[in-house]
């Protein structure tokens, strides 16, 4: 048996409802609105620290510097072969995030993502333009589009390109000197990239934030997909309490108030929902947890003379003992539990391991890379010559002398194209910067290396000022028997 | 308001319904939106296989016009270094400076090009050709007689060309053959300092016949290859008495060179190649280590 229906009312494809959420007041919307200072803080002024690296490097405190292939991040700078670090980093934000989500669900999402919040952003400069839920829905009904809806939507496109703009300007300032470009930006002297990048975050910025907002949580974004597999009974999540609350229903006089529950009907926690749900259906994906559902019962629970917590943080475990009258699980007993402790160590693990590689590492660096075509070079009076390419680093602020020599075999020499002295084994690097010089090592004539296959032996690099050194282990090449 | 019921779709199969949770209408407008970008692209842009080639697309793009482009912004972008390497003294241009980069960048090019199928990608050389790694020249390694063997070559039919011709002893008859077995195991033996049987070739002699080959040598080839074997840069004689041999150093190869002669020889470059491209494969041969 199959029937179909095409009548119209079932529709393929479904326009997106606007959602105008309410204000509230309480303690995660003070939270949240704290998070919000501190991380839009830090992404509008970073830029703006400065740093002193010395004359010759730039003064900037968080620089990515693309042109030189460097990263600056305070006293650390990374060089384009220490990328471990940052590979080492996103799995610390990985590990990270497994922590948080098993342990508090959808904590990144309701409180820390960008979408959330630049979107509570626009969500409040709509608010103190427009008015709150009741004012912008009545503008939103009103069809005609008179001076006063005309004047209050141009205030707000504008405000919001404003917030954009200062996003993408944010953005640029990450990559060059922030005070220079700024001043470049405003007399128009920039690089055309400057102002692409800023024109494309502008218009994306608003977009997301003020256009798409939930759309991209429940359609274009990965993560509650990810994040639901990695929750468990145990985690800590937004939900309501359906056994205090239900049935619910107005509290009428005389209308038997005393057979419903302690919900009330009363809409607030909808009303103030930047996703648009009813959180009293349970979980769902549109659920970022931001907890303003929670804020907005609680106060009207204490107006109506009722506990708090009708909805509340709460485990999924936590429903049937509830229900049988026991006392839920403290929530220090759903955050500790072998999951978190795992990746928590795991987190740390790898913290400490970049903390020691860190300051383990030289501040000069060598690679050698052999020249293999030929293997060697026979000279006139029969030695034999073997040349490597020497990739020298010099991590410090100022120019250094290196000094290379070989160790491993008594009878090796080895000399630097271009050195700049007469014994041929020093190079001068500039500050901050990698050269690559020539190396010739030589075997006199008869000795066992030119008459072995390989030799093996030992390049060191000394700075003469830190007196620092390093080794890498090489192979010569003799004409063999 | 009651808890909103999914919708189903009225499908039905054997009790089982199919709900209805509509995709966002964006969606569906990005979806035609993007129906309208390809159509309009494939008439901007090379698209569609016909059976020879494809349609050009309105905007007249393809890759080799880009390719082109490029080509022509980097060589716009190298004229002022091109042209002062071009006209340079090349014995007057510093290690360091940007017409010496530019010079060895694009001389390992030029060299790639026109020079490695004889001396060899890495200019280890072979049979016959020279390494142009050591310290040991046939014609000069200092930087202005590279410069004239790439510009002008080596026994080739152009007037300026580096001339000598090694007599062909054997095989018209300058040498009787005990002659030339003697002056061999002399050749052989010039390469050998602490005269103990065995030159740094690793190559032994009969030391009775050497001294007798010395005379022949003196009468033969000395004028050439000096009186101490050492060779002559300006004749391209080559230097008997170190350890590089051009063909080899064995009994055999020695005596076939002395017997038949041999007659290397090399382009004129400067015909086919520009000046600055002479002047760039010049300085880079000479920084690969060997240059003196």
């Amino acid at each position: 048996m199959s029937s179909t229906d095409n009548s119209p009312e079932h529709k393929l494809y479904s326009a997106r409802e606007p959602i105008f959420p309410r204000r509230v007041k309480g303690k995660f919307r003070s939270l949240k609105w704290i998070i919000m200072a501190v991380t839009l803080g830090i992404y509008y002024l970073s830029p703006w620290i400065r740093w002193d690296r010395g004359p010759e490097l730039p003064d900037q405190a968080i620089l990515i510097d693309l042109a030189n292939r460097r990263f600056f991040f305070f006293w650390i700078e990374i060089w384009p072969h220490e990328f471990y670090f940052i590979a080492g980093l996103l799995i610390m934000a990985g590990l990270g995030l497994f922590l948080f989500t098993s342990a508090a669900g959808r904590i990144w999402c309701g409180y820390a993502c960008p979408q959330t919040v630049w979107t509570d952003l626009f969500i409040l400069t709509e608010r103190w333009i427009e008015g709150d839920r009741n004012a912008r829905l009545r503008l939103h009904r009103q069809k005609k589009m008179d001076f006063h809806k005309f004047r209050l939507r141009v205030e707000k496109y504008l405000a919001w390109i404003l917030i954009g703009l200062a996003t993408g300007g944010a953005w640029v300032f990450y990559f060059t000197d922030a005070p220079t470009l700024l001043r470049d930006l405003v007399t128009g002297q920039a690089h055309p990239v400057a102002y692409m990048t800023m024109a494309i975050l502008t218009a994306t910025t608003v977009f997301f934030g003020g256009m798409a907002r939930e759309q991209v949580c429940i359609y274009a974004c990965p993560w509650p997909r990810i994040q639901a597999a990695m929750m468990d009974e145990d985690t800590l999540t937004v939900g309501y309490r359906h056994w205090r609350g239900e049935p619910r229903g107005k509290h009428r006089k005389g209308a038997g108030a005393e057979q419903l529950g302690d919900c009330i009907d009363c809409m607030a926690c909808v009303n103030v929902c930047p996703m648009g749900i009813d959180i009293r259906d349970g979980q769902q994906l549109e659920c970022i947890t931001c907890a303003l559902c929670i804020d907005a019962c609680n106060e009207m629970m204490d107006k109506i003379g009722k506990p708090r917590g009708l909805i509340d943080y709460m485990a999924l475990t936590d429903e049937p003992r509830e229900i049988a009258g026991e006392a839920p699980k403290p929530v220090w007993k759903h955050i500790f539990r072998p999951r978190t402790i795992l990746y928590t160590v795991l987190w740390a693990g790898v913290g400490v391991a970049l903390i020691w590689a860190l300051f383990a590492r030289a501040d000069i660096d060598m690679t050698v890379a052999p020249v293999r075509n030929p293997t060697y070079v026979m000279q006139s009076d029969g030695s034999i010559r073997n040349i490597y390419d020497l990739r020298l680093r010099n991590k410090h602020g100022e120019e250094r002398e290196f000094r290379v020599s070989v160790t491993g075999d008594d009878t090796l020499t080895v000399t630097l194209q271009d050195s700049d002295t007469t014994a041929g084994d020093t190079i001068a690097v500039k500050a901050d910067e990698m050269r690559i010089v020539r190396a010739y090592v030589e075997a006199p004539a008869g000795s066992k290396a030119t008459i072995s296959d390989r030799t093996e032996f030992t390049f060191w690099v000394e700075d003469g000022i830190a007196n620092e050194r390093v080794s890498v282990d090489s192979v010569f090449n003799g004409k063999g028997q | 308001m009651s808890k909103k019921e999914v919708e189903t779709t009225g499908h039905s199969w054997d009790g089982i319904e199919e709900y209805n949770n509509p995709l966002p209408r964006w969606w569906l407008i990005i979806w035609y939106l993007c129906i309208i970008w390809g159509i309009a692209y494939t008439i901007a842009m090379p698209a569609w296989p016909l059976v020879k080639g494809a349609t050009a697309g309105m905007l007249g793009w393809s890759t080799r016009g880009q390719v082109a482009e490029k080509i022509a912004s980097f060589e716009e972008m190298n004229a002022g270094v091109e042209a002062e390497l071009a006209a340079a003294d090349v014995t007057e241009v510093m290690p360091g400076s940007d017409v010496y980069n530019y010079a060895v960048n694009m001389g390992a090019a030029v060299f790639r090009a026109n020079c490695s199928q004889c001396h060899g990608s890495g200019a280890q050389g072979n049979v016959g050709y020279p390494t142009l790694l050591d310290n040991d020249w046939l014609w000069g390694g200092t930087i202005d007689e590279i410069a004239y063997t790439v510009q002008h070559g080596v026994r080739n039919e152009t007037d300026d060309a580096r001339y000598s011709e090694m007599p062909k002893f054997g095989v018209d008859e300058l040498l009787e053959p005990e002659q030339i077995d003697q002056v061999v195991e002399y050749v052989i033996s010039l390469s050998d300092p602490d005269g103990d049987g065995t030159n740094i070739s690793g190559h032994s002699y009969d030391a009775a016949l050497a001294s007798e080959g010395a005379v022949v040598f003196e009468e033969n080839c000395a004028s050439c290859h000096a009186e101490d074997g050492t060779g002559d840069i300006y004749q391209g004689a080559p230097n008997l008495t170190d350890a590089i041999w051009l063909y080899g150093g064995d009994r055999e190869t020695v005596h076939d060179t002395v017997y038949n002669a041999r007659f290397g020889v090399m382009p004129a470059w400067g015909l086919r190649l520009s000046q600055a491209e002479v002047n760039a494969a010049a300085l880079y041969v000479h920084q690969l280590g060997g240059g003196q």
